[in-house]
């Protein structure tokens, strides 16, 4: 006799049913589980506004069941601005990549932590820009090959990797800035709580959050998605440490 | 409301407000910062959402993120912040959201100066960001048509989801003059079919410009064409002086037209039938009145504060009938009323050819400028 099923695993109602665009292996669909999951358990899907970057998660829109809006190439903490600003009860997430966020959108992202707006920004780090075909970032690590350092970041003539959370870190209107990985469940798992705390900020009109993750880019990269993980280990978080590096005192007392 | 003294560019922000300005983006620029330090103190004291972007990049973003949502929005700029803004603009006509933006023009090309200028009129009628994209462009020439035209620009880009610009030289933007403000409108949101507010109690709704089939963008090209047509018909707007028995037709927007009409009124008096169109909406423009015209008149005057940019459009209209001639003040110079006195009387007795470029004889008259 078969043992009575039990389901322990579910999409959650704020995920559409839409089919992944991600390549195999791609950590963007676990970033986009944990989003929907957090905003399920806050039921707050209903009055979130989305905003999209340019990027492989140009279609996130596709994925959450909530209003989303695409904005231009790193501009997505801009647009949001605006939605905030005249729409203050409202959740309002930008989901931006390292070339959207670090390179194009510095700007954007700077101004808007600078000046406290009520935001939360998913940030996915996987050291290269992955819709154009993985050419160098920000963020790509020295010596690391891309489409276009092919011969590996040579940090002389092509400069050297930033740090977004440490720097974003230093504004005091930031309220929640932490760096997690999602290279294995346990990580996955603080993941997650980092994010929900990130919308926990926002709700409570503590000022901008950020959560930025180490993702991997298998294609790009040229590896299988095991070796993927692997390399966000030993190569991604030494140079990108995980940690909070921004908590203000009063996230500090919400219990999750 | 009795008339009070108003600094156009002063005027223009509240008369924004008055319409109902929800939300307010900007950047600071010479000749328009008046608008942004108006609006600093004006909307935060009326509960409404005002921001000084880190750039005319971030206001313009800003712009398109609170339009989505349905607001009434504007920013305002001027011509290198509206170069940078030209991006967003882009974005804000592929998704069809309703936007205002006022250029309070100056001399350009690049860093230029911070003198009135007409510079921007084919960056905001013909040009602009990528893509294929009709706009509105309404052109004031006093403080008073600039107040009277900012609830229209709200109007116009609500009805029709698009953008409304209002394009003025510094100098309508600098200038004080007697105007009235309409009352103040109540601010009652409106509830758009389309807007991105919150999926509360309906089905969630995506907006963006991304058309990734191109027979879908092809589609929304169309509908964007099909719109035009609908503004074309219905929304051309101008000013007549004189034009009844006019044999000699100026044609001026802004500024430049309203000096224009300081030198028909002379010339009227010497006995010259000479008249002025002064075209409100540039975008849409008024075609069909000038093809009218060109029955009735010998020649046309294009005066502008540019190197001759709304003079192609007159020539498309007149279509080689009659010779259409040209003086310009590019660079920001503003006439002097006596110029185009010469101009007119020029017009008015010259043998003039068809056949020539209006450019060549006027780069020749404007030889003296060193």
């Amino acid at each position: 006799m078969a043992a009575p099923e039990s389901l322990v695993y579910e999409r959650p109602e704020s995920f559409t049913e839409t089919p992944t665009h991600y390549c195999p292996g791609c950590t963007h669909g676990v970033a986009h589980r944990l989003v929907a999951e957090v905003l399920e358990e806050m039921g707050v899907t209903n009055r979130t506004i989305g905003v999209a970057p340019v990027g492989c998660a140009v279609f996130a829109y596709n994925y959450f069941d909530t209003d989303f809006v695409e904005a231009p190439h790193g501009r997505a903490p801009a647009m949001a601005t605006g939605i905030k600003r005249v729409l203050p009860d409202r959740v309002v997430f930008t989901y931006q990549g390292d070339g959207d966020l670090a390179s194009i959108g510095m700007g954007e992202i700077v101004h808007a932590a600078a000046r406290g707006e009520n935001l939360t920004v998913i940030f996915i780090n996987n050291a290269n820009f992955g819709m154009t075909g993985g050419q160098m970032a920000p963020t790509t690590l020295p010596g690391m090959k891309t489409s276009s350092s092919p011969n590996g970041r040579d940090v002389e003539s092509q400069g050297y990797p930033i740090r977004v959370s440490e720097m974003l870190s230093t504004l005091d209107g930031v309220g929640y800035c932490v760096r997690r990985s999602l290279h294995d469940p346990k990580n996955i798992r603080l993941a997650k709580k980092a994010i929900r705390t990130a919308f926990e900020t926002q709700v409570r009109g503590l000022g901008f959050s950020m959560v930025e993750l180490l993702s991997t880019c298998p294609t790009n990269w040229g590896m299988t998605p095991v070796n993927s993980l692997k390399f966000v280990e030993e190569h991604m978080i030494p140079a990108y440490p995980l940690g909070d590096y921004k908590v203000s005192e009063a996230i500090k007392l919400v219990k999750i | 409301m009795a008339k009070e003294l108003w600094k156009g560019n002063e005027a223009i922000a509240e008369a924004a407000v008055r319409a109902g300005l929800q939300a307010y983006f900007g950047y600071p620029i010479t000749p328009q910062t008046e608008i942004l330090e108006y609006l600093s103190r004006r909307m935060p004291e009326l509960g409404r959402a005002f921001v000084q972007a880190e750039s005319e990049l971030g206001a313009i973003n800003m712009v398109y993120g609170a339009a989505c949502t349905g607001a009434r929005v504007m920013s305002s700029s001027s011509s290198p912040g509206v170069s940078l803004m030209l991006e967003g603009l882009s974005y804000i006509a592929g998704t069809e959201v309703p936007a205002v933006l006022v250029n309070v023009m100056r001399g350009g090309p690049g860093l230029g100066n911070i003198a009135p200028s007409q510079a921007d009129y084919n960056q905001a009628v013909h040009g602009g960001g990528h893509g294929d994209y009709p706009r509105i462009v309404l052109a004031p020439a006093s403080v008073q048509e600039a107040i009277d035209l900012m609830s229209l620009s709200f109007d116009l880009a609500e009805k029709y989801r698009m953008i409304a610009m209002m394009i003025l030289d510094g100098s309508v933007g600098q200038m004080m003059e007697p105007a009235e403000m309409p009352e103040m409108k109540p601010l009652t949101p409106h509830k758009f079919d389309w807007a991105t507010d919150g999926a509360i109690q309906r089905e969630r709704r995506i907006l963006s410009s991304i058309y990734i089939e191109p027979a879908a963008e092809e589609v929304a090209n169309l509908r964007l064409a099909n719109r035009w047509k609908e503004v074309q018909a219905n929304e051309v707007r101008y000013k007549e002086y004189f034009l009844d028995d006019a044999e000699i037709v100026v044609v001026g927007f802004g500024t430049a037209g309203r000096v224009s009409l300081s030198a028909v009124r002379a010339a009227r008096a010497q006995g010259i039938k000479v008249g002025l169109l002064r075209p409100i909406t540039v975008s849409p423009f008024p075609y069909e009145v000038i093809d009218q015209l060109t029955g009735q008149a010998k020649a046309f005057l294009v005066t502008e504060m540019n190197m001759g940019q709304m003079l192609s459009d007159v020539r498309l209209a007149v279509r080689g009938r009659v010779p259409v001639e040209f003086h310009g003040r590019p660079g920001g110079v503003v006439p002097f009323p006596d110029e185009i006195l010469r101009e007119i009387q020029r017009v008015n007795g010259a043998d003039l050819s068809v056949h020539t470029d209006p450019i060549d004889g006027w780069l020749t008259r404007m030889a003296e400028v060193k």
